[in-house]
């Protein structure tokens, strides 16, 4: 079983560490490097709880071997928020509530930023058809796709103000 | 809960408060169980059975053992050395932990292998090897109880000589037969058989645990995917015989339950025994496969159901017959008293005179479970089957679906309305709920266009759910879950700053409870959530509570809260009429502050009151602003609504399109109708799949089919359609807030909608039932035999 | 779920691939997306020695007309098949079949070569590429061999003709002449689902609208992919009317083995086909002849 000496950039951040062949790719990020907020949700790259960017596009990390992503460049949930700013798509899930649970939220965040990056303005159904690679449980998507919207429009027209979603809720 | 222009703006019931939970779940920081890392943690991994029933002829551990990284291998016979290899199930059933010396089911726990790394630990369970000798196996439930069926419990052959579980009725059959026979005399009588499947409720978190035994302290910690921690720590107890004050459960953030993580899993035990073993910590976690095949399904329900009528179709009498497969042990979830849950809440919404339903439960070659997966203990099963009835009824009598409902439904004036069943339903106005969803989705309208569509050839249909649920067990002396009573509880402390702790016994996996519990005490008290802090989970520190499942949050735990946050206005007063030097009955509550009646400048508020509780008490007080309360309710509250579903079948290749769904609740009093509407669009998506796409299917070997989520059909986005929603309120006139429950009712209530629909799209072609899930086929079959297949 | 052990190779050239692949023999597993094999290898249902990791390939992911012919490179991403302009306008059939493979987040790492070198008769692009006449190209350690597609899968699932030191490097599919038009159709239990049956049909029409060429493959109603021989002679010479897009479609039906399984019962599945196969024939009919694309 060989093992590999592996670099790659997450959220802007350099790693490096031995891997073993198989190591996938979600458990290297969870196990070895803490980075927790991706998720495991099943073993047939079906639930996209693992979605993550690769090289700005979206992979499902169980389903890609650590030792592919080197010298790569990564994009985890914990990269969303930028010098304490949400996300327009972290801010969406807050304000549209499109999550539950949570356990399926990073991965959807991904799968839609995804998305939004390869066609900014998408239509309901472009939406729905977007995020068919992950599954949630709790929501029924009325508010997930709610949130993307709401995140593809503040996208289009950045705001210089954006509410700061979560320190303790939020009572608008 | 009106708010006073003057006081401050709390957020209390009724509003759309952005949830407190959300702030570390969006940055990738919740704590799920996954994720909990301590120094020097094995993992676990199971080692299970090919085979649905075979005997264990010898079980191999020596090349397991030597796998680089193999700390230790446990097997059913280590565990029975310890007394461990059995475990209660929630039915009072014994299940075995590992197996001994025979397997039940495929993917039944036969061996726990303790490695450095979850990759070693797996290399391990590969190499250990099982000698088994296949045995017959029983897979119809029907076959079961033949004669000659092979015996499958033979460890309890003293108290149950077959493979019938137990035999149960209710009801006044007597009345209910002479009903029968005036009816077919007189009146109609209409039958159904139906099938509802063995589902999963398949939370995209799977189950798991870390257990770590600190052996200086001799106390146990178990992170574990819990719903009902403290009843965990209970059972613990009881199985390891460890001191109960020396087990800490904590739940952290969980992802999704569904009834799916109320039971106590074998994977749980045999972790905490190798963290016994091992003086390690021992983390084990179920992959997907197992989590589908080995973990508590539900439904698996064959049903008779004959309704009895007046020729007009006004009904007169309900019968029900079924057979329950519980599979290899019998660890359904439900109270001690009622075997088969609340399925006698069966009359639904309708007025029948007469009753009865007997239940036959057994044993089969499958998987242990028979949870409420999004419902209060067989409730769906007992909605769906009245309200395809009642379609079936509508039918025969050549009425409108909607109209048969109008005619037979409990009028608002009749409650607290007592069922022929023995329940007393506490309001209800299902007429109004109705005649709402028909107004809002167009009905008449609909209608018109259906008859349009037929004439071109097109298959259109609609259906109606007008259900009810029975939700929010207790009360105690009814309920329980293994023996304990289910009650809840609320522990409320307010700091000196007025800010506020407060920690409940039912436990969140998605339902917003930091929110929605902090909006209860925000508005008994009259401060921002913001200033409400919930937790929950950490028996160490939360009161003792029987977990969240059955929709019993609100109706239980909330009530709890509420009382709680009473007792502490009541102190409150105590304390503001020493500081105001006035007598209490002179003092008015506004939110967050109590004033001198007659002049509403002199008061004191929450915050000032918390203040002197600890600084300026007065000396006839206890100092402090504290309060518990153990709510034990003194009924179920009884939420319902109506929902119309409308689909298109396509005649080529039978698929059914849902166009439009429109779901009324009715759940009393809303605290948050954000979150409330955020329930309904999930439970509505956990009614459409088991409509339309999930079953756990078995062959005729017991090998479990759909074992994974490319075979076990979770809907996506593009499945799910765009739920519409509206809403009657008629507050319970028993809880302090008027709340009911509402997380399970759309998972009650959707299936039957939508099979109603797609049978009303096939009734003008004489279709009367088609069991879920209505998969493309069984309808293009109807199409074909009907004549009505076209490309 | 935890793949059992093995070695990884990464290949920075085409010759390093296929040097790899000739010193591993049947050891080596190549990786390309990794949607299948990833998942064999946790299921543990594969176990190689070696895998070679074909990802870094950039020179094999290309979509270019030359010459009157599509060529795909292997390496090709679903994704980049299903938003090419080239390939909206001129292959809409390709991005029929890529826009319905699994969902949209596996397209971004699944390869075309992968979807056919698999051979799983439940896959996408075989019946496709059966309906095109493509050829495939499969590089060695002697260079080049072009083979056309119904000679690249055999009789048994999950095998092609491939050596086990070859890669396939190349997919080459005709140009469209003048009035000629395809479509893919599948049918499926829900999105990201493999086929409930799935059909790709090619058309080509001379000016009486007469077919003088035609292609049907059937994806996942049988042990391999099915070209439909039978039907595609059925339609040659014929006009394409409403009688005989019936016959053909019956007789694409009787081509299916479908056998019963959690996505129906075989007989449902044969007359999906015929289903599938009468819709696919009228769009591949409207695209042929410049009517609406879908």
């Amino acid at each position: 079983m060989s093992i590999h000496h592996i670099h790659v950039t997450i959220n802007g951040k350099h790693y490096e560490g031995d891997v073993e062949a198989r190591t996938l790719l979600v458990h290297w990020l969870r196990d070895s490097l803490r980075l927790t907020g991706t998720h495991i949700g099943c073993d047939t790259s079906s639930c996209g709880a693992c979605t993550i960017l690769v090289d700005g596009k979206a992979v499902k990390s169980c389903t890609m071997l650590a030792v592919q992503a080197d010298g790569r460049e990564l994009l985890t949930v914990e990269g969303l928020e930028q010098n304490g700013k949400l996300h327009p798509l972290q801010e969406g899930f807050h304000v549209e509530h499109a999550l539950q649970c949570g356990y399926c939220t990073p991965g959807m965040m991904m799968a839609a930023l995804a998305l939004l990056k390869r066609n900014p303005s998408p239509s309901e159904q472009e939406i729905r058809e977007g995020i068919s690679g992950n599954l949630c449980r709790c929501t029924g998507y009325v508010n997930i796709v709610k949130a993307i919207q709401y995140a593809a429009q503040k996208l289009r027209e950045p705001q210089p103000e954006q509410v700061p979603a979560g320190s303790g809720g939020g009572g608008e | 809960m009106t708010t006073s222009s003057a006081g401050p703006h709390v957020h209390g019931l009724g509003e759309p408060y952005k949830r407190k939970e959300d702030a570390r779940f969006i940055r990738g920081k919740g704590n799920y169980v996954d994720d909990i890392q301590l120094p020097g943690m094995l993992y676990g991994d199971i080692v299970r059975s090919p085979y649905a029933h075979a005997l264990i002829k010898s079980i191999d551990t020596s090349k397991a053992l030597q796998v680089p990284g193999v700390v230790a291998v446990i097997t059913g016979k280590d565990l029975e050395a310890a007394g461990l290899a059995w475990m209660p199930t929630l039915s009072g059933d014994s299940e075995a932990v590992l197996a001994v010396d025979r397997v039940l089911y495929q993917m039944q726990e036969v061996a726990f292998v303790v490695a450095e790394s979850r990759y070693a630990a797996a290399d391990g369970a590969a190499a250990v090897e099982v000698d088994y000798e296949p045995l017959p196996v029983v897979v119809d439930p029907h076959k079961a109880l033949a004669p000659d069926a092979p015996l499958l419990r033979p460890d309890k052959k003293d108290r149950q000589p077959t493979n019938q579980i137990y035999h149960w009725e209710t009801g006044d059959r007597a009345a209910t037969d002479a009903a029968f026979a005036e009816a077919e005399q007189n009146g109609i009588v209409v039958r159904q058989d139906m099938y509802i499947p063995r589902i999963h409720p398949a939370p995209i978190e799977t189950c798991g645990c870390v257990a770590d035994y600190n052996t200086a302290t001799g106390k146990l910690t178990v992170w574990m995917t819990s719903q009902a921690p403290h009843a965990h720590r209970t059972l613990f107890a009881i199985v390891s015989g460890l001191p109960e004050h020396r087990i800490r459960i904590i739940s952290p953030d969980v992802g999704g339950g569904f009834g799916n993580k109320v039971p106590v899993y074998p994977g749980y035990v045999c972790a905490v025994v190798a963290a016994l073993k091992t003086g390690r910590p021992v983390k084990w976690i179920e992959d997907r496969t197992e989590n589908l095949t080995s973990t508590g399904f539900a439904r698996d329900y064959h049903i008779h159901a004959e309704i009895a009528a007046d020729k007009d179709g006004t009904v007169k009498a309900l019968r029900v017959y079924t057979l329950a497969d519980h599979g290899a042990f019998d660890a359904a979830a439900q109270p001690t008293k009622f075997p088969a849950g609340l399925f006698h809440i069966c009359t639904g919404s309708y007025d029948f005179k007469h009753a009865h339903v007997a239940v036959d439960a057994v044993h089969t070659n499958k998987a242990p479970g028979g949870i409420a997966y999004r419902c209060s203990f067989r409730v769906t099963e007992a909605s769906y089957l009245i309200e395809r009835m009642m379609d079936t009824l509508a039918r025969e009598v050549g009425k409108d679906p909607a109209e048969i409902r109008l005619q037979n439904f409990i009028k608002p004036e009749a409650f607290p309305y007592r069922s022929a069943l023995g329940w007393t339903y506490d309001s209800g106005n299902y007429e109004g709920a109705l005649r709402l969803a028909m107004e809002k989705i167009g009905y008449e309208e609909l209608r018109r266009e259906q008859a349009e569509r037929r004439a071109r050839g097109e298959l259109m249909g609609i259906g109606i759910s007008s259900f009810t649920e029975i939700v929010g067990a207790g009360p105690g002396k009814h309920f329980d879950i293994a023996g304990i009573q289910m009650f809840d509880s609320c522990e409320i402390r307010v700091h000196p700053t007025g800010k506020v702790l407060a920690r409940i016994g039912v436990q969140t996996q998605g339902q917003g409870h930091e929110t929605t519990f902090a909006q209860i005490i925000a508005a008994e008290l009259g401060i921002s959530p913001d200033d409400v802090d919930v937790e929950h989970g950490d028996t160490d520190t939360a009161p003792y509570g029987l977990g969240t499942y059955a929709s019993r949050s609100t109706p239980v735990g909330g009530a709890a809260t509420a009382v709680a946050a009473r007792k502490i206005r009541d102190k409150a007063r105590k304390i503001a009429a020493y500081l105001l030097e006035v007598g209490e009955e002179d003092l008015e509550w506004e939110p967050g502050r109590f004033y001198v009646r007659g002049s509403p400048s002199k008061g004191k508020t929450i915050q000032e009151i918390a203040f002197a509780a600890y600084t300026n008490c007065p000396p006839y007080l206890e100092p402090g602003l504290e309060a518990v309360n153990y709510y034990d309710p003194p009924n179920l509250t009884y939420p319902f609504g109506s929902y119309i579903c409308v689909v298109d079948i396509d005649r080529g290749t039978g698929e059914v399109h849902i166009r439009r769904f429109l779901a009324v609740d009715d759940c009393g009093t809303v605290i948050n109708p954000m979150i409330v509407e955020g329930q309904i669009h999930g439970g509505l998506t956990q009614g459409l799949a088991p409509a339309l796409y999930e079953q756990l299917a078995y062959d005729e070997n017991g090998n479990v089919l759909g074992s994974n989520f490319q075979d076990y059909l979770i809907p996506t986005a593009v499945e799910t359609p765009r739920w519409e929603t509206a809403r009657t309120v008629t507050p319970s006139p028993h809880h302090p807030i008027g709340a009911k429950g509402v997380g399970e009712s759309p998972t009650v209530g959707a299936p039957q909608a939508i099979a109603n629909a797609v049978v009303d799209a096939l009734a003008h072609v004489g279709v009367r039932h088609i069991d879920i899930p209505i998969t493309p086929w069984k309808v293009w079959a109807i199409l074909k035999e009907k004549g009505l297949a076209t490309a | 779920m935890i793949p059992g052990p093995f070695d990884y190779q990464v290949a920075g050239s085409v010759a390093e691939a296929i040097a790899l692949l000739d010193r591993y023999g049947a050891d080596a597993k190549v990786l390309a997306g990794g949607h299948s094999l990833i998942p064999l290898l946790r299921f543990r249902l594969a176990s190689p020695a070696v895998l070679v990791d074909i990802n870094r390939l950039r020179d094999l992911e290309y979509i270019q007309e030359a010459d009157g012919v599509l060529h795909l490179g292997a390496l090709t991403r679903e994704v980049e098949l299903e938003t090419s302009d080239l390939i909206r306008r001129r292959y809409p059939i390709l991005a029929d079949t890529a826009r319905v493979i699994a969902d949209p987040v596996v397209r971004n790492w699944a390869t075309v070569g992968g979807n056919l070198a698999h051979a799983d008769p439940a896959n996408d692009h075989p019946a496709t590429m059966l309906a095109l006449g493509a050829q495939l190209v499969a590089t060695g350690p002697a260079g080049q061999r072009l083979m056309a597609i119904e000679n690249f899968f055999t009789d048994s699932s999950f095998e092609t003709t491939l050596q086990p030191n070859e890669l396939l490097t190349e997919i080459r599919i005709p140009a469209p002449s003048e009035r000629s038009g395809g479509a893919y159709l599948k049918l499926e239990r829900k999105v990201g689902d493999y086929a409930i049956a799935g059909v790709a049909v090619y058309l080509t029409l001379d000016g009486n609208d007469h077919v003088t060429y035609a292609g049907i493959g059937l994806t996942n109603v049988g042990p391999t992919p099915i070209k439909a021989r039978a039907a595609e002679q059925l339609l040659l010479g014929r006009p394409l009317e409403e009688a005989v897009i019936a016959q053909a479609a019956r007789q694409a039906a009787a081509e299916a083995q479908p056998v019963s399984d959690l996505r129906g019962p075989a007989d449902y599945k044969r007359a999906m086909v015929e289903t599938l196969t009468i819709r696919a024939l009228r769009l591949a009919r409207s695209r042929a002849t410049g009517g609406a694309s879908r």
